[in-house]
């Protein structure tokens, strides 16, 4: 709103809906109300226990002062942070205009894949962790009642409709967050880099989930979310890690493979080196191989 | 008609004053220190010993106005309010170059709340040219994105910001030019129709007039000491490198602003400026009125870093607005108009070549640099260049390159972070190809005697010690090294400080002066003064500042105000104390050269009367006030100690899988003269090193290519250091007496690391890495490419 996008006539303030807030164990899992802060889901023993990709994701978005205020479901459903996009100077294809400015622009911060109509790339840290927790969420209509989706399929990809960023309709709201109980041996990180340190949006980021037997992992979740428009998985990274034991050598091979067909913009080649990076480093963490990396972003 | 014989008692008064020969420490403490004499005026206070001996300056003393800033108390500009204030809102350029056709304002005037709108007629910062019919236009000619345009009055922010938007400006759009190796190719859009230049301000902004302009390559500007082509051919080895900086821009936590309040009789403003006085002279010049019609206030301001001289385009419109409507009016930009409008440090691209003896005596020094202010002038960086070392022979070309971006202006040590950045990081190659320790090779071509003892403190720390001897010589992917680079800065003097002490009846004591305090907290080293004098605790003095109705204030830029000011304040301070027992010595029952004040109490040399407290004695006076204004009397021996300066070391960590910089630590050993308030000194330095680090890791002003707008202009995607950044910060001040005046205070805002932390990391980095990176911000993808094909220094020798 401030930066001039929408402008509505009307704003509903949900804040005081109990019901919409707090974390609940279940026998499946999890379950999260979209008004949980992220510093109480950071904060929170069983999620740093048993889904510690969640806690590091939480944990590490924005600031301190903004993730004791900061929703989680806020944080899944915002909007890009493509300087175009928010400029009230450029009206682009995600406006609803024929135009991106930028692929002949600035566009360092930009995607490196799957970007065909926009290239921004997805801003919530929550999405990258929850994507590799398998999560999905709970939309609800007074009309239509509820319905469930995957967190991959919330978002929209531009190329399908630039202008529609979730497939939340104009009735429904986001009432919850359902996260099924990792396997037995489950380890998970997310890690998160910018150019700063303090408060910066990621230009490299990794969730690792790894399912271990032994030192064998089992099944391997790799996501990211600054190398596209949408979170994504990385089949390429989770297929060189399936069968493997975790040792620098398959987790840098995993990290490797994890940019495979990746298609920098003009100002963006850099990120083809920090994601594998990314990759390696959080698989590392996950499986207890490695500390956190003092320069992921704070 | 024949003149009136001249009066010789008139003459007698304006002689020259008679001068005494005083004994005044010079040099550094545990160091150098020694005596000079100097000649100074008979009414000049007798000189203070070395800080350990005073008991109130040279204190860490509180900071005079900190509770009123932390509890929100202090009053800055946007918190006037005035009963009818009506807020003001720009109207600003939508397009980098366009020739204004019309400017609609029906609309916007009919907008509820509405009470005026100002069409401006001469926009204030950009160059200008030498022949204005060039220009030949109704409205100023559109140069960058961001220019104002108009300005609408209304009753509401929101009221005002709605009106703006419907005020509808029709632009002749001309081709432009926001890349600086762009607009210096021959077939570039010409953003000037002609030669144009900028007028330099107090702080230092602005550059060269009437130099050759060649397409949008305003210079060069040439200067030359001794013959550089016979130095290089005495040098032994010569090393060159290319250095790229980018465009950083003030981002001072307050923007820029005014409430401008305009009588008949008297033109009020509040301004959020470092020159009070340079607010009144400009509003004075505009709108053509006696300076004694113009009151200009400033108590608290937040942060100004060279860009907050003058009145500019805020201050004239929300005046012109003012005087159009009858009421006060409010302007404050928003982030986004203080990243486009009001200045900025400009960019470089230098190239430099130095050559030496195997000794490290350096034979030759050549500089070309160019670099971008915008649409103004001020690019020149060859300070450092010119003044850090002993060359002999030096040849610096600068030029200005015009782009379609807002003007620069003087910003924290103009052209110096730039110069620094190169120079230091050659200088260390040097010592590289010379084989020499860095800090050798600076102790032989550096002959600045208190830089020398810094070197020396430098040496014995923990830091330096823990440098790499080879270069890159860590193992695993993250890289640890240290480096060092030196400041210079220079001991500029503004005359134009006065201050006035009042002495009242009950005790109690008061400092007044339009000086304003742009952070480096004068207000507490003024305490500081009178306390020393009156033996009175520094909380006890009511200090006030930043009003032109006070004695005149200098305007804070280019590190003049401590060494400026505080001397005024302490010759007023003593000549009041000295009319003060003069006039009670009769109540005491004796003769003023009986009665001295000392720690805060009258006594009798001769044990007239028993020591009597300073409060009690001024009950004594013959008048409710004594009152002495003191003006600011010359350096001493203004030929001596005209630079200072400061060794900065840092240490880094380099991430070289992710081209990630972090600096660990940093060890400042800086001087300025007699250190006022260490305390406040140092946060000044930790200011400059914190800015520095931000500068040289992240800052970057962003226009896109094919639109000319600026993508980033916020404080989120205009990435400043925050906490994680900052790293340990070791300040260790070196007292450095000069004997130039009564206090014997020098600056420190500009040399505060501020020039020397970029280079310093440079050079950690190649400690770390042993690759250059000779480009700013050091973002990982720049780090990413050095690291890749590092580009060599040339080797021409």
């Amino acid at each position: 709103m401030k930066d001039g996008i929408e402008q509505p006539t009307r704003l509903v303030n949900i804040r005081n809906i109990s019901g919409l807030h707090g974390i609940r164990e279940t026998e499946q899992g999890l379950t999260i109300g979209p008004l949980t802060t992220l510093a109480e889901i950071s904060d929170h023993p069983l999620i740093q226990s048993q889904y510690q990709i969640l806690a590091d994701a939480c944990g590490h978005a924005a600031t301190p002062h903004i993730r004791n205020m900061a929703t989680v479901g806020g944080n899944l459903l915002q909007r890009v942070q493509c300087w175009y996009y928010r400029s009230s100077d450029f009206q682009c294809i995600r406006k609803g205009k024929d135009l991106c400015f930028a692929f002949d622009g600035l566009n360092q911060y930009h995607a490196i894949m799957e970007y065909a109509t926009c290239p921004s790339v997805a801003p919530s840290s929550a999405a990258v962790a929850l994507l590799g927790l398998n999560a999905s969420v709970e939309l609800s209509s007074a009309k239509r009642g509820k319905r469930t989706v995957g967190i991959r399929e919330l978002y929209v990809v531009p190329d399908a409709n630039p202008t529609k960023f979730t497939v939340i309709e104009p009735d429904e709201l986001l009432t919850a967050i359902v996260i099924p109980k990792p396997a037995p041996g489950t380890r998970s990180a997310y890690q998160k880099y910018g150019e700063k340190e303090s408060f910066d949006w990621a230009i490299a980021d990794a969730g690792v989930v790894l399912e271990m037997d032994g030192d064998v992992c089992r099944r391997a979740v790799i996501t990211m979310g600054a190398a596209s428009p949408v979170v994504r998985r990385s089949p390429q990274a989770e297929a060189a890690l399936a069968g493997k034991p975790i040792t620098q050598e398959t987790a840098r091979a995993a990290g490797k493979v994890a940019v495979e067909g990746a298609q920098p913009l003009s100002g963006n080649a850099y990120k083809l080196d920090l994601f594998p990076v990314a990759v390696y480093r959080t698989i590392l963490l996950a499986a207890g191989q490695r500390d956190r990396d003092p320069s992921a972003a704070g | 008609m024949t003149k009136p014989p001249i009066d010789d008692a008139l003459v007698a008064q304006a002689a020259a004053p008679t001068k005494k020969t005083v004994q005044m420490p010079i040099g550094v403490p545990g160091y150098t220190l020694t005596e000079e004499s100097r000649e100074v005026p008979t009414t000049e206070p007798p000189v203070w010993p070395i800080n350990k001996d005073l008991k109130y300056v040279g204190q860490s003393i509180e900071r005079y106005d900190g509770q009123a800033k932390v509890t929100g108390r202090a009053r800055y500009t946007s918190d006037v309010q005035l009963p009818g204030m009506l807020y003001a809102k720009f109207v600003n350029a939508s397009v980098p170059h366009a020739k204004i056709v019309s400017i609609d304002t029906s609309a916007a005037e009919r907008c509820p709340g509405v009470r005026g709108v100002h069409v401006i007629q001469h926009v204030l910062g950009n160059a200008v040219l030498r022949d204005p019919a060039l220009d030949p236009v109704k409205y100023p000619v559109v140069r960058y994105a961001g220019q104002p345009v108009a300005a609408v009055a209304a009753t509401t922010p929101a009221m005002a910001e709605e009106a703006a938007a419907l005020v509808k400006v029709r632009y002749d759009a001309s081709p432009f030019v926001v890349d600086l190796d762009k607009a210096r190719a021959p077939d570039a859009p010409d953003v000037f129709p002609g030669a144009a230049d900028e007028e330099g301000s107090a702080g230092g902004g602005g550059g060269p007039s009437n130099v050759k302009q060649t397409g949008n390559i305003h210079g060069p500007s040439i200067h030359r000491r001794g013959e550089t082509d016979q130095g290089f051919k005495d040098a032994d080895v010569i090393v060159e490198g290319h250095y790229v900086t980018q465009v950083q821009t003030h981002s001072a936590l307050e923007t820029h602003g005014v409430v401008a309040d305009w009588k008949p009789e008297l033109l009020t403003v509040w301004a959020s400026t470092q020159g009070t006085a340079s607010v009144r002279e400009e509003l004075a010049g505009f709108f053509k009125i006696p300076l004694t019609q113009v009151r200009v206030i400033t108590e608290f301001m937040g942060g100004g870093f060279g860009a907050k001289f003058g009145a500019g385009n805020p201050g004239v419109v929300a005046a012109a607005l003012s005087k159009k409507t009858g009421a006060p009016v409010r302007l404050m930009l928003d982030r986004e108009e203080e990243h486009l409008s009001v200045g900025n440090r400009p960019s470089s691209d230098q190239t430099l070549r130095i050559g030496a003896k195997k000794d490290g005596t350096i034979t030759a020094i050549h500089l070309v640099a160019y670099g971008t202010a915008g649409c103004g002038t001020g690019a020149g960086c060859s300070g450092p260049a010119a003044n850090l070392y002993q060359s002999a022979s030096l040849h610096t070309e600068e030029n200005d390159v015009f782009i379609n971006a807002g003007p620069a202006s003087a910003m924290r040590a103009p052209g110096h972070p730039q110069g620094a950045f190169a120079l230091e990081q050659t200088i260390d190659d040097l010592a590289v190809k010379l084989g020499m320790e860095p800090i050798d090779l600076r102790d032989k071509a550096d002959t600045h005697p208190v830089r020398r003892v810094e070197r020396q403190i430098v040496r014995e720390s923990d830091i330096w010690k823990s440098r790499n001897q080879v270069a890159g010589a860590d193992q695993g992917p993250i890289k640890r090294g240290v480096g060092l680079a030196q400041s210079v800065w220079y001991r500029f003097v503004s005359m134009n400080s006065s201050a006035e002490v009042r002495i009242h009846k009950d005790g109690s004591l008061e400092v007044l002066s339009g000086v304003q305090d742009i952070g480096s907290g004068i207000k507490t080293v003024m305490a500081q003064i009178l306390a020393e004098q009156f033996g009175v605790p520094p909380s006890q003095i009511a200090v006030k500042i930043g009003d032109t109705n006070y004695a005149e204030g200098p305007n804070s830029g280019g590190s003049v105000t401590t060494l400026s000011l505080t001397p005024a304040v302490r010759d007023a301070a003593w000549q009041a104390s000295q009319k003060f027992l003069a006039d009670i010595a009769p109540a005491l029952g004796t003769t003023s050269d009986d009665v001295v004040l000392v720690d805060g109490e009258v006594r009798s040399r001769s044990g007239k009367f028993e020591p009597v407290s300073f409060r009690r004695a001024a009950g004594k006076m013959t008048t409710s006030q004594i009152a002495v204004q003191a003006k600011r009397v010359s350096d001493y021996d203004p030929k001596k100690y005209l630079t200072y300066g400061g060794v900065d070391v840092a240490e880094v960590e380099v991430d070289t899988e992710l081209g990630r910089i972090h600096v660990r630590r940093v060890l400042s050993v800086h001087d300025c003269g007699r250190p006022m308030n260490p305390t406040q000194v140092i946060s000044q330095i930790n200011g400059g090193i914190i800015q520095g680090i931000s500068y040289t890791l992240l800052e970057n002003r962003l226009l896109d290519p094919v639109y000319g707008l600026m993508v980033n202009p916020d404080l989120e995607q205009y990435k400043i250091v925050g906490s994680r950044e900052i790293p340990d910060i070791d300040v260790r001040l070196v007292e450095a007496y000069i004997g130039q005046s009564s206090t014997d205070a020098s600056g420190i805002g500009e040399a505060a690391g501020v020039v020397s932390i970029g280079a310093a990391i440079g050079n950690a980095v190649y400690n770390a890495i042993g690759v250059r990176v000779r480009r700013t911000p050091m973002t990982p993808d720049v780090v990413l490419a050095a690291l890749r094909a590092p580009a060599q220094g040339k080797e021409l020798a």
